[in-house]
């Protein structure tokens, strides 16, 4: 077994090159990285140092030109693509920096379309996509247009829609990028709350050192493509 | 995905875009419209020259004799029938045919000569008897007057030439009597009650016969431009037309009398020829092939009516073909709309692939899409089309009008062609969505996400 008990995901050696013309552009080079189940890592580094590509690896949104991912005891590079759309769907729930909220539909039908996708019952989804919305105490705004709400309100319906499936890991993608540092830090609180309450693991991008420093649990730095350190705070 | 879900957000999507969406839905519509305007008119000109020809009695006609009869005529071979005892064309054999599915009547030829007597003068002409089924079968379109009453009316209807034998002013003909003289046929043994018959002569005793002339009066009731023929088994043309019911009544000393009594065997009457109309020309040959295994001789125009029916599929498609033009062109409307939608809608491919989206879902998505356009495309186009249609007749109808031409259904929209018509639409729309959903399954979720 390449994860063991209490390992959610583990990169191993993994690389994602990009071949433009005859330079070959290495976004993420050979890292090795395990995330055990529970935790909550920081991926930290600056522009172009590779961390949304890792990140997206991870959540098998993007397939490695070398190296292997392993989530659940399986490696990823050998699922097809309905089954790396099934893990996504049922295993991984993703938050992004510009939230992707789709415009045109309401919070409860952005949250329900996760459900949507996984196929779940309609009688069940009502109930899920309420759950979803209290977690983030967005409950009242289902009625909501994204452009309706603040940046910070957008940033935890989509909290909630990742959420919504019950997923085991979940990414999040410079998660308070757009948003001014007091609304952030409520942002990062929401995360550290889900961490606790449901004991779920996150991977968190952010290039805000203290930012990590304050809510992750250990800090992977990368540079460059490559892994520069990767322990337990102090 | 579920089916639910997909027709829901496929009529989400379709909504954002309301006015791209619906003027691709527009050009669905109007080429499936042109389809189905073209094979309308096919079909409407093909039920029309079928209707036409029926009314010949060209087409949906059997002449039957009895066997030997046609042996010199018969075509060598073509059609070997299994060998069976001759039968006598008599009432009995009429009645049989009569029996056949899809013969729709069975009636003697009654043609004869006779002399006229109309204020005072004397003419010579050929009488003939119309059934009455002839009354609804548009070779009398154009009367002046109107037909018989009915099948028994003591009423005559003159072809146009000969009325102006009678007149020059042929519409003061309607109404006024003239007098028909004829030689009637009298058993030899006697018999009571001459003349009052009604039409069938099967208790005729047919040992002989004498000839006694007979007058009788008809009220002119009509005028035909054109003798309405009364099949291709007639011998000349009827001039005078009486009802079949009157003409056999007459008892008339006919053409063929003379060599039907000497051949007479079985000691009753026999027809020389019993024409048998089918309900349509399809539906001949069966006919024909029953009453040949009958042991009768046969004759029609089977084959006239094989090529015109080829004639037709052939000319079917040539419109099929060109009406499919139009829709051709509404399939690149759908392509290029749903390359669009993929551009437009790149983010949102993505996000739905990260939310957990399998290429399968995405292009089910584009798929459904392409057929709702084609679905909405196609029930329009068969009502714009329908609509077309309905002009062209009006139109049609007026110029025949003006040219004091019957008016004619030159346009029709079987139920066929509006199922097919929708159908051909969603399947051709989803072959429009074939690209772009494959080009929209593939797109790749992390480039679509990458961007703002
Ligand atoms: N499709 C691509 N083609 C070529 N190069 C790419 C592609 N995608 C990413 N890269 C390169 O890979 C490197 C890592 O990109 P990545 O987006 O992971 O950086 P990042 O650490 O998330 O940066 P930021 O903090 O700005 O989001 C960059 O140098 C980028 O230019
Ligand atoms: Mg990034």
């Amino acid at each position: 077994m390449t994860t063991g008990d209490g390992v959610a995901v583990r990169a191993e050696q993994v690389s994602r090159h990009y071949e433009m013309g005859a330079a070959v552009i290495r976004a993420v080079d050979e890292v090795t990285l395990e995330i055990r189940a529970g935790e909550f890592v920081a991926l930290l580094g600056s522009s172009g140092s590779g961390k949304s590509t890792l990140l997206n690896l991870m959540a098998g949104l993007d397939r490695p030109t070398g190296g292997a991912i392993f989530a659940n005891g399986r490696n990823l590079s050998g699922l097809s693509s309905l089954e790396l759309a099934r893990y996504r769907s049922r295993t991984v729930g993703m938050v992004f920096q510009s939230f992707n909220l789709l415009p045109r539909m309401t919070l409860e039908e952005n949250v329900e379309l996760p459900l949507r996708l996984a196929e779940v019952d309609r009688g069940e989804r009502g109930a899920r996509v309420q759950e979803a919305l209290e977690r983030v105490r967005l409950e009242k705004r289902l009625t909501h247009r994204p452009s309706e709400l603040s940046g910070g309100e957008q940033q935890r319906a989509a909290l909630a829609r990742a959420l919504v499936n019950r997923p085991t890991i979940l990414f999040a993608d410079e998660p308070t990028g757009n948003l001014d540092s007091a609304t952030g830090e409520s942002i990062m609180l929401l995360l550290k709350e889900i961490q606790q309450k449901l004991g779920m693991t996150i991977v968190m991008v952010t290039h805000e050192r203290p930012l990590a420093e304050r809510f992750a649990d250990r800090i992977a730095a990368l540079a460059d493509g490559k892994l520069l350190t990767d322990g337990v705070k102090s | 995905m579920k089916a639910g879900d997909l027709g829901e957000l496929a009529l989400r999507n379709l909504r954002e875009a309301v006015l791209r969406n619906s003027l691709t839905t527009l050009g669905v519509a109007v080429g499936v419209a042109s389809l189905v305007a073209m094979l309308s008119l096919g079909v409407g000109l093909q039920e029309l020259a079928t209707r036409r020809l029926s009314n010949s009695g060209l087409f949906d006609t059997v002449i039957v004799t009895a066997r030997r009869n046609m042996q010199g005529m018969r075509r060598p071979a073509a059609n070997p029938v299994p060998a069976k005892p001759e039968r006598a064309l008599d009432e009995d054999a009429r009645s049989e045919f009569a029996r056949l599915p899809n013969v729709l009547e069975v009636y003697p030829q009654m043609r004869f000569p006779t002399e006229v007597r109309y204020n005072g003068n004397p003419y010579s002409t050929i009488v003939a008897g119309v059934p009455d089924s002839a009354r609804g079968n548009g070779s009398y379109d154009g009367i002046q007057g109107s037909f018989f009453s009915g099948p028994n009316a003591e009423e005559a209807i003159l072809q146009i030439e000969f009325a102006k034998d009678l007149s020059e002013q042929t519409a003061t003909l309607i109404g006024k009597e003239l007098v028909v003289r004829y030689a009637e046929r009298q058993a030899l043994a006697p018999e009571n009650g001459v003349g009052n018959g009604s039409g069938a002569n099967a208790s005729d005793g047919a040992g002989g016969f004498s000839i006694v002339p007979r007058e009788k009066k008809l009220r002119i009731v009509g005028i035909v431009e054109t003798e309405p023929a009364a099949g291709f088994g007639g011998f000349g043309s009827g001039r005078l037309l009486i009802p079949l019911e009157v003409a056999s009544t007459l008892r008339a000393a006919q053409v063929n009398d003379l060599r039907e009594a000497v051949r007479a065997t079985t000691g009753k009457p026999a027809y020389a020829s019993l024409t048998v109309r089918a309900k349509s020309p399809a539906q001949v040959e069966a006919i024909e092939t029953a009453i040949k295994s009958m042991g009768f001789g046969t004759f029609s125009l089977l084959d006239a009516t094989r090529n015109l029916r080829l004639f037709f599929t052939i000319f079917d498609l040539l419109l099929a073909i060109f009406g499919s033009l139009a829709l051709a062109v509404a399939t690149l409307g759908i392509i290029n709309t749903l390359v669009m939608a993929i551009l437009e809608r790149r983010r949102e491919i993505g996000i739905l692939k990260a939310l957990g989206a399998a290429d399968r879902d995405v292009k089910q998505l584009f798929f459904v899409e392409a057929g709702v356009m084609g679905l909405f495309g196609g029930v329009l186009g068969v009502g714009f089309g329908w609509f077309i249609g309905r002009a062209l007749t009006w139109g049609t109808n007026i110029y025949l009008h003006r040219q004091n031409l019957p008016s004619a259904h030159v346009f029709s929209v079987p139920w066929w062609l509006v199922l097919g018509a929708i159908v051909f639409a969603v399947g051709v729309s989803l072959a429009a969505g074939l690209y772009p959903a494959t080009r929209a399954a593939r797109l790749n979720p992390v480039e679509a996400l990458r961007y703002e």
